[in-house]
This record gives C-alpha cells, sequence and structure tokens, in this order.
C-alpha cells in the first residue's frame, strides 16, 4: 500500500488518467458502489441494529432485576465490550472462529457492541418511569413480567427511540470496519475499484457521499423526532 | 493437560514478543492523544464558529461539521492517504495521516459537543459579560469557556474512548500500532490469546485509565467554578470532609445539604 503514493506524485497531469475527477468514470462504478452498499452496509445495519435493540433491553433488564453481585458481572462485561475497539472484536471472532461466515461475525460483533451502547440508553429510559408506577403495579399486585410488559417497557421506551436512532447511525458508519474481515462492503469494494485503475478519487468520494446523503436525512429526522417527544412531554 | 502447556508456551512466545507490542501499544496511545489533541483546537474552532450568530461563520462550520460526520472514518483515512496527494499534499510519514484522519473525524463530532455546551452556559453570564463590555477573547477565555468546559467534559470522554476505538484501524495506511502488532502475536500463537487476552484487556484498561483521568479533569473544572470538591479532598483515605471546612472562604452547609449561594 505504502508504493501507491509515489505513483501520483510521479504522474504528469493533463493526461487522461491525470485528472482529479472523471465524471464517466465515476458513472461506470457508482452502480458497483450501490450494489455493495444496500447488499452489505444496508444489511449489516439492520440486522445489527435489531439485535443491538433487542439484546439492549435484555442486558439493561438483566442489570435491574438480577442480585448485585451478578448484575456488577453483567454491567462491567458491557462495559468492557464497549471500551474496546470493534475492530479487534472483529478480528477475534474472524480468526477465533474460522468456520463462521464473515458476515454472520458482522451481525454478532455490531449487534452486541451496539447493544451495550443501547443499554445505557434503555438504562435511563427505565430509570425515567415514575415511582408511582411501580408502587402502582405493587399495589394492583402485577407479576413481576406483566409489569414490565405492560407498564414500565411502553413508558421506557417512547423517549429512548431517538437515542437509538442515533445509534443505529453510528452503526452505520461503524460497518466500514468489515474491511478488516474482508467482507466486500462498501468502502473496501471502492478501495478495490480504486486499486485496479490507479483512480481511488471517485471511488472513495463516491462511498463518502452515500454515507452523507444516507446518514445525514436520517439524523435531520431523529432531530425532529426528538423535539416532537420533548414538546409531547 | 494439552490447553495449558499451550498456554504456557504462548506466554514464552510473549517474553520475547513483549518489546515490540510495547512499542505498538506506545504508538496507539501516541495516536490517542496527538489525534485528540488535534480533535479537540478543531472541535473548539468549530464549535465557537457553530455557536455564533453570524451566519458566514456558522454556515461553514455546520457543513464541515456535518461533512465529517456523515462520511465515515474509514473513507476519510482512504481520502487523506489516497486523494489529498492529487492536491499536491504528500503526507510523508503514515502517523500524520492516521492522525488527520482521526483528528478530523472526531473533532467534527467535538464540535457538537462544545457547541451544545456553548448553548447551556446560563444566558445571564453572556448577558452579562456584554454589561460589562468585555472583548469577545477575554469574555470566552474568561466567562463562557470554563463554565462550558465543565459541562462537555463528559461527551468529550466518550469522544475520546471513540477516538482510542478508531485508531485500531490507521494500521490499514502501514502504521506498526497496537493492533498491528497483535496480528504478528497471533501468527505464533493463537487469535484467543493475543486478540483476546491481551488485546482486548490491554485497550480497555486504557479506556478505562482515558475516562478515570477525564473524571479527575471534570472535578477539578467544577471545583473551579465553585461546585463540588477537589481533587485531593476526593482521593484523600481519610472520611469526607465537610465542604464548609474545606474552603474557608464559602458559607457553612445549611440543614438541607445544599450550600448557599450562587455559583459560577
Amino acid at each position: 500500500m505504502n508504493t501507491l503514493t509515489p505513483l501520483f506524485t510521479a504522474q504528469p497531469s493533463g493526461e487522461a488518467t491525470g485528472n482529479i475527477w472523471d465524471w464517466d468514470f465515476a458513472l461506470e462504478i457508482f452502480p458497483e458502489i450501490l450494489t455493495a452498499f444496500i447488499q452489505v452496509t444496508l444489511l449489516v445495519t439492520v440486522v445489527g441494529t435489531a439485535i443491538a435493540a433487542i439484546l439492549g433491553l435484555v442486558i439493561a433488564i438483566l442489570i435491574r432485576v438480577l442480585p448485585t453481585p451478578l448484575a456488577l458481572i453483567v454491567r462491567w462485561a458491557a462495559n468492557f465490550i464497549r471500551m474496546t475497539p470493534i475492530v479487534v472484536q472483529l478480528l477475534v471472532l474472524y480468526y477465533g472462529f474460522t468456520w463462521m461466515d464473515p458476515l454472520l461475525i458482522g451481525f454478532i460483533v455490531f449487534g452486541i457492541h451496539y447493544a451495550t451502547y443501547m443499554s445505557e440508553v434503555y438504562r435511563a429510559g427505565i430509570e425515567s418511569v415514575p415511582k408511582g408506577q411501580w408502587e402502582a403495579t405493587k399495589a394492583l399486585s402485577m407479576s413481576a413480567g406483566r409489569t414490565w410488559r405492560r407498564v414500565v417497557i411502553p413508558q421506557a421506551l417512547r423517549s429512548t427511540i431517538p437515542s437509538l436512532g442515533n445509534y443505529a447511525i453510528s452503526m452505520f458508519k461503524d460497518t466500514p470496519f468489515l474491511f478488516v474481515i474482508s467482507v466486500a462492503e462498501m468502502v473496501s469494494v471502492a478501495q478495490d475499484l480504486g486499486a485496479q485503475t490507479f483512480r481511488y478519487t471517485e471511488a472513495i468520494t463516491i462511498a463518502g457521499l452515500i454515507f452523507l446523503a444516507a446518514s445525514y436525512p436520517t439524523a435531520l429526522l431523529i432531530n425532529r423526532l426528538e423535539k416532537r417527544l420533548a414538546y409531547a412531554n | 493437560m494439552d490447553w495449558l502447556d499451550q498456554q504456557q508456551q504462548y506466554f514464552e512466545t510473549l517474553q520475547n514478543f513483549g518489546p515490540r507490542l510495547w512499542d505498538g501499544f506506545l504508538l496507539t496511545v501516541q495516536l490517542t492523544l496527538v489525534g485528540a489533541a488535534l480533535a479537540f483546537v478543531i472541535a473548539v474552532i468549530l464549535g465557537l464558529m457553530a455557536g455564533s450568530p453570524n451566519l458566514w461563520l456558522r454556515g461553514p462550520a455546520r457543513v464541515i461539521i456535518e461533512f465529517f460526520r456523515g462520511t465515515s472514518l474509514l473513507v476519510q483515512l482512504f481520502w487523506v492517504y489516497y486523494v489529498l496527494p492529487l492536491f499536491g499534499l504528500t503526507l510523508e510519514s503514515a502517523f500524520t495521516v492516521g492522525v488527520i484522519a482521526l483528528g478530523v473525524n472526531y473533532g467534527a463530532y467535538g464540535a457538537e459537543a462544545v457547541r451544545a455546551s456553548l448553548t447551556s452556559v446560563a444566558s445571564g453570564q453572556w448577558e452579562a459579560t456584554v454589561a460589562l463590555s468585555m472583548s469577545w477573547p477575554h469574555k470566552i477565555r474568561r466567562i463562557i469557556f470554563p463554565q462550558a468546559w465543565a459541562l462537555m467534559i463528559p461527551s468529550l470522554t466518550n469522544l475520546l474512548v471513540h477516538l482510542l476505538k478508531g485508531s485500531a484501524i490507521v494500521y490499514i495506511v502501514g502504521l506498526n500500532d497496537f493492533n498491528w502488532e497483535l496480528d504478528q502475536l497471533r501468527r505464533v500463537t493463537d487469535a484467543w490469546f493475543s486478540y483476546a487476552f491481551i488485546g482486548l484487556i490491554a485497550y480497555f484498561l486504557f479506556a478505562l485509565l482515558l475516562t478515570q483521568g477525564m473524571r479527575l479533569l471534570e472535578i477539578r473544572a467544577k471545583h473551579r467554578l465553585g461546585q463540588g470538591p477537589t481533587i485531593r479532598e476526593i482521593l484523600s483515605p481519610t472520611p469526607k470532609m465537610p465542604i464548609a471546612s474545606a474552603h474557608p472562604g464559602s458559607a457553612p452547609l445549611v440543614p438541607g445539604g445544599k450550600a448557599p449561594g450562587g455559583q459560577g
């Protein structure tokens, strides 16, 4: 990889390959990059978010209902996963379970890693449920399961949706890390296209713009939702 | 006891490998600290611009922030590595490439934290600086920023951990950082030993150290605003002193537990 940098400086400008931006080439490679985006990047984001949203809730409830020593173990395990690099976590499973499909490893690692973030969001949501609600379920002698399902979780979830959305966007922008376990997601496809032709500008820029085009409107939407929820409260 | 024998063998390999691994770890520490310093400078500049009422300052800052937040770190890393040379900006060392990519990416995130904490400073404080006709640098440096600083530290702590985690990817531009050396160690041992046992734990401990350091900074920043105890009081093994005796100048505690008088 280090040999590529001098290639550019040695090349005379003005030639077809010397232009900084070539529209024809950009149009030619765009479909390929977009395909990788839909087939891998979006897929990992959707599946990863689904796993993280469910597992995060499970972690948050476990920390709340387990006896203190066990809850502490779960909390520190979550901290451990949250504070270590996704890249290294991907590599552990990639080389540790060679029989596993890299894409599956991607689902698992992104799902679990972001579940630890989302569990914090749920924790805050659960804590925001007024104490009176808990006391009321006790007064009505509701079972623990019913209390959680019917009273606590519906109220806790409402305020968490914007934060969960923000973490989903975060995960989306972390998916290029799949590069290290040789999953053909968008940025590695773009890098490959660049390597074949020694024209990186178009491929890398298109990949970046697709990220921007997908994440910025979503972020704006979440922002509006957040304001609306705040207003409703 | 096959498994135990193997682990023992791995530990022997680790002893030969130790210096290399340590060098890699130090490189990761450098990347994190230098990257964070750059990110902080970018965050403060962009954050002040984005918080300004002047559209000519706010507009460009918003575009830059959203651009670097919206495109992924890896894209930016490739961009600095492959595309900047086309504009005549060839970066000689891979370290600079890594630091710039980490700095601009997390700097843009940090700018949002800076902007948000600037707007959280009580409006009376802003008005007071106007009433005293303070110059802009004076009021930011002496009045607004010290208060915003205490508010922004928790967000910056999160970003610092993110930056540390993000630094594990920069080996792809040819840096022999900790993650790279772990990969070398994996080749002679196995993934569980090198990545999980050595790598994840070392990253975790470093991240823990960073968060605790930032916590101390937050305590100090709050103390300087007249909120909460000093670092020394928190670290001292003796039972907590009442706040009143620790600060001869401040008013004694009222029975309700809340110190009377304003803060900051």
